[in-house]
């Protein structure tokens, strides 16, 4: 086991780098640079002024050595400056890496808690009525935009009856106490969780169902029931543990997306998220950010696979992680 | 089921937050300020902000008159505080003329109780001239040759050249007795350890009427009354501004009363405040102020279809910008002639005005030799057929809109257009670099009786050389026109100034490098029970005067 997780420590290590290096180069090679930016919107910068900064910022220098700079810093834990905040990246990053995994989590746990018992309730009952409406949320779910969604839900239950804010985050004053602050923390984000989990319960459902309505039709589940057992045990027992398998693969590459965040749910709730700043980070050439950024989503989605791996040998007693160190 | 469904919600509605006091204000804005330092960027979302934790040295007010906020007289020449003098030889020639202003700060404290004093402002500038502290724009800094600190709150400038806009100091201050053993520890690396952003809320920081004591980044800033401010005492105790990027999720906040307020300045788009008007004149007030952001077309004039004039004078005359500011913005935003704006008193109402008039276009082309029509385009006597490119930025649905109708408007007089639509910072450095075919469209920020030298001086051309900077991407020469800047920068007496604002207008109007469409308007919807927010529409934005609003029931 310990062969298994360091062999799979150092495929990480150097996935990592080899991403830093292919996302600094890429955002590197993007046109415009961030001073060209501040030229468009400061009409006094002189020539003097653009020279002068390349040079502070290090943007005079060829890319290559850039990176080697960059990646020398980080191998002794500076991650260097975010440009726009003028802040250590991991500063900036970190509290929306919290916002993030909050709002992520919940919709995951909660649209994973509905989704499976859903799925296989649909998968014992094919073709019935009860199978064709789940399937039909699913859907409208899965092709539903998440921002009209969000506009929505906003519309409905913040503008038009005021039940609930239409985004943001609660803001707490000093002296409140814990239960209200809870309180308050969950009414902002009962709107964002609930257009994630609409969004997410629908694929995950179908994946649950069809991996079910695949197991129920081997020969062993037949086998099972011709023994004459009780047709929970049979559903639970024998098929669930089965069918799991192949859903714990969507379900771990869902998992980098609890640390990436989710865009379009952060913009519209205005919830300051991972997803909202790679984004704005990108937009803004601010290289450190945007790149710290993607590193721990490719470090999140890597773990999620290494979750998964995990979780196949402890679902499928033939999976073996010894051999696949 | 259904009983537990509403108990639920029913539970969640007795959740909601109890009335706000009417003491605290909150805001809306699109925007997430970067870095809190008032020198190392400037943006419109900080500056939003800052106006209410500190004031700029001078500042130009809502009737557009220039005002002293943080000194008690404005130096001019005529009270005496502004002198023209002979600056001492510099060894390269000699005899230049240069300026000398006299200032005296208010009685101001910091907010930790410290006074403003003349070695803030020396130390303000002193990091401005640093080569490695990441100011922006170090032009202002620069000018300022010598410092003489008479005593804590009176000191003389010396500026290395006679200019009108001497007593135009937007500088904002930044307290020594925090930010220097900073800076003087690694001015490298200052920008990055500024207290500003290390220690946001540190009430040393500020000396307006407000400070800020919370940052939730991307989030909220909260900002409450500061109780060292010695100027008139603010209506409200506690100031909230919350970060919405999404104008339509702002929108929805400002309905649900998530928000009692949206800034004009940065806040809801002018087709969104139109049709919000229609929905809740009842609620709002509606103000929609001229700014000071020219939208206008870049002609490269190295294109050589480009090259004659007379086929830019028809571009514009082919143009109804008239019916495009009526259907598109109802008639809001004014239609430019040229890059001042008319409620600038540099504007000079005899600028030539190029009313739609497809015949004159037809006309203009025909002269130019643009005569041979083939397939609905025109070809000049050589063949070549003029087919143009406008690129735009994407994702702005205004701008585009306009686009495709220019594009239709152009057809009409035989000028093929293709529309080209790229993301901001692509659009930004083709325009830095110079690499638009033919037209492009986009929109200035100006500044009150600004020169428009950067963007129409011969020398402010970008190229490699000059490390593309300059914004005079059209690539215009005129050495009338360079006369003309040169000397609106020198004239101190204004009506002789105006007059050669009003050449710069009138040359601009005939050669027409830039082709003026309009200027922008800020739409301020204000609850009606808020009071004195007054749009200023240029960029000393209205929370400079956050002391004067105030919530009437």
């Amino acid at each position: 086991m310990s062969r298994y997780l360091a062999s799979r420590a150092v495929q990480t290590v150097v996935t990592l780098a080899l991403m830093s290096f292919v996302v600094y180069l890429l955002i590197g090679l993007m046109p415009g640079d961030p001073i060209d930016m501040m030229i468009a919107g400061d009409p006094n910068m002189r020539s003097e002024d653009a020279a002068r900064l390349r040079a502070v910022y290090g943007l005079d220098k060829p890319l290559l050595e850039r990176y080697a700079a960059w990646a020398w810093q980080a191998l002794q834990g500076n991650f260097g400056y975010s440009r726009t905040f003028s802040q250590p990246v991991l500063t900036v990053l970190w509290p929306r890496l919290v916002n993030t995994f909050v709002l992520a989590g919940l919709a995951f746990v909660i649209a994973v808690a509905i989704a499976l018992p859903l799925g296989i309730w649909a998968a014992s009952r094919p073709r019935s009525r009860i199978d064709y409406l789940i399937n039909l949320l699913c859907f409208g779910g899965i092709s539903t935009p998440p921002f009209w969604l969000a506009l929505l839900l906003i519309t409905l239950f913040a503008v038009k009856l005021g039940w609930l804010p239409a985004g943001g985050q609660a803001d707490i004053r000093p002296g409140t106490s814990w239960l209200a602050a809870l309180g308050d923390r969950s009414r902002y984000l009962v709107l964002p969780v609930t257009t994630l989990v609409l969004v997410q319960v629908g694929g995950y459902t179908r994946f649950m169902r069809g991996a079910m309505i695949e197991v129920l039709r081997q020969d062993y589940i037949r086998t099972a029931r011709a023994k004459g057992l009780p047709e929970g045990r049979v559903r639970w027992g024998h098929a669930f543990g089965n069918a799991l398998a192949p859903v714990l693969t969507i379900l771990a590459l869902s998992f980098g997306g609890l640390f990436s965040g989710a865009l379009i749910t952060e913009t519209m709730f205005a919830w300051p998220g991972m997803g909202k700043a790679i984004y704005q980070a990108i937009l803004d050439n601010d290289y450190n950010l945007a790149l710290v950024g993607l590193l721990i989503a490719t470090l999140a989605t890597m773990l999620g696979n290494l979750l998964a791996d995990l979780a196949y040998a402890w679902v499928d007693p033939r999976v073996s992680i010894e051999q696949s160190a | 089921m259904i009983r537990r469904i509403l108990f639920v919600l029913l539970a969640l509605a007795a959740l909601a937050s109890p009335a706000r006091a009417k003491d605290e204000l909150v805001i809306g804005m699109t925007q997430s300020p970067g870095t809190w330092n008032p020198l190392i960027s400037s943006m419109l979302a900080k500056s939003l902000i800052s106006n209410m934790t500190s004031r700029p040295l001078t500042a130009w007010n809502a009737d557009w008159k220039l005002v002293c906020l943080v000194c008690t007289e404005l130096p001019t020449i005529e009270n005496g505080k502004a002198r023209v003098i002979d600056l001492p030889d510099d060894g390269k020639g000699g005899g230049k003329k240069g300026m000398e202003v006299d200032l005296e700060l208010r009685d101001l404290k910091w907010g930790d109780g410290t006074p403003v004093t003349a070695k803030d402002v020396a130390f303000t500038l002193e990091v401005g001239r640093h080569p490695l502290s990441g100011v922006a724009s170090a032009e202002f800094f620069k000018r300022v040759i010598k410092f003489d600190a008479k005593d804590d709150r009176r000191f003389t400038m010396t500026i290395d050249r006679v200019t009108f806009d001497y007593n135009s100091m937007g500088l904002l201050l930044l307290p020594a007795h925090i930010e220097k053993p900073i800076f003087e520890a690694n001015p490298a690396e200052y920008r990055n350890k500024t207290a500003f952003d290390t220690n946001s809320t540190n009430p040393g920081l500020f000396f307006g009427p407000f400070r800020i004591v919370e940052i939730v980044p991307g989030n909220r800033i909260v900002l409450e009354q500061n109780p060292t401010w010695t100027g008139e005492k603010p209506y409200f105790k506690r100031i909230v501004v919350k970060i919405i990027e999404n104008t339509a999720a702002l929108e929805a906040n400002l309905l649900s009363g998530n928000v009692d307020y949206v800034f004009g300045e940065l806040g809801l788009s002018l087709d969104q405040v139109l049709a919000f008007e229609k929905r809740h004149k009842d609620k709002y007030d509606f103000i929609y102020k001229p700014a000071l952001i020219y939208e206008h077309i870049d002609t490269m004039l190295d294109n050589k279809l480009l090259e004659d004039r007379r086929v830019r004078q028809a571009i514009l005359s082919a143009i109804d910008r008239k019916a495009i500011s009526e259907k598109l913005f109802e008639g809001k935003n004014p239609i430019a002639d040229g890059p001042i704006s008319p409620l600038d008193p540099m504007f000079t109402p005899n600028t030539k005005h190029y009313a739609y008039d497809p015949a004159a276009a037809r006309k203009l082309l025909d002269e130019a030799g643009f005569s041979d029509i083939k397939n609905g385009v025109r070809h000049n006597a050589k063949g070549e057929r003029l087919s143009l490119e406008i690129t735009t930025t994407a994702g702005n649905r205004v701008r585009e809109l306009v686009t495709q109708v220019i594009q239709s408007q152009l057809r009409q007089v035989g000028i093929e257009l293709r529309i080209k639509a790229e993301p901001m910072r692509v659009f930004s450095e083709a325009l830095n670099r110079r690499q638009f075919s033919a037209l492009a469209m986009y929109a200035w920020v100006q500044s009150p009786e600004g020169v428009p030298r950067t963007l129409l001086y011969s020398t402010e051309i970008p190229t490699a050389e000059n490390a593309w900077s300059g914004q005079n991407y059209p690539g215009y020469r005129n050495p009338a026109m360079d006369a003309a800047l040169d000397g609106a920068e020198r004239e101190l007496n204004f009506d002789k100034r105006r007059a050669l604002f009003a050449d710069i207008q009138r040359i601009h109007a005939e050669d027409l490098p830039v082709l003026p469409m309009f200027f922008r308007v800020d739409p301020f919807v204000i609850p009606k029970q808020l009071k004195g927010v007054v749009p200023t529409g240029h960029i000393n934005s209205s929370t400079l005067w956050i002391e004067q609003w105030r919530w009437e029931n």
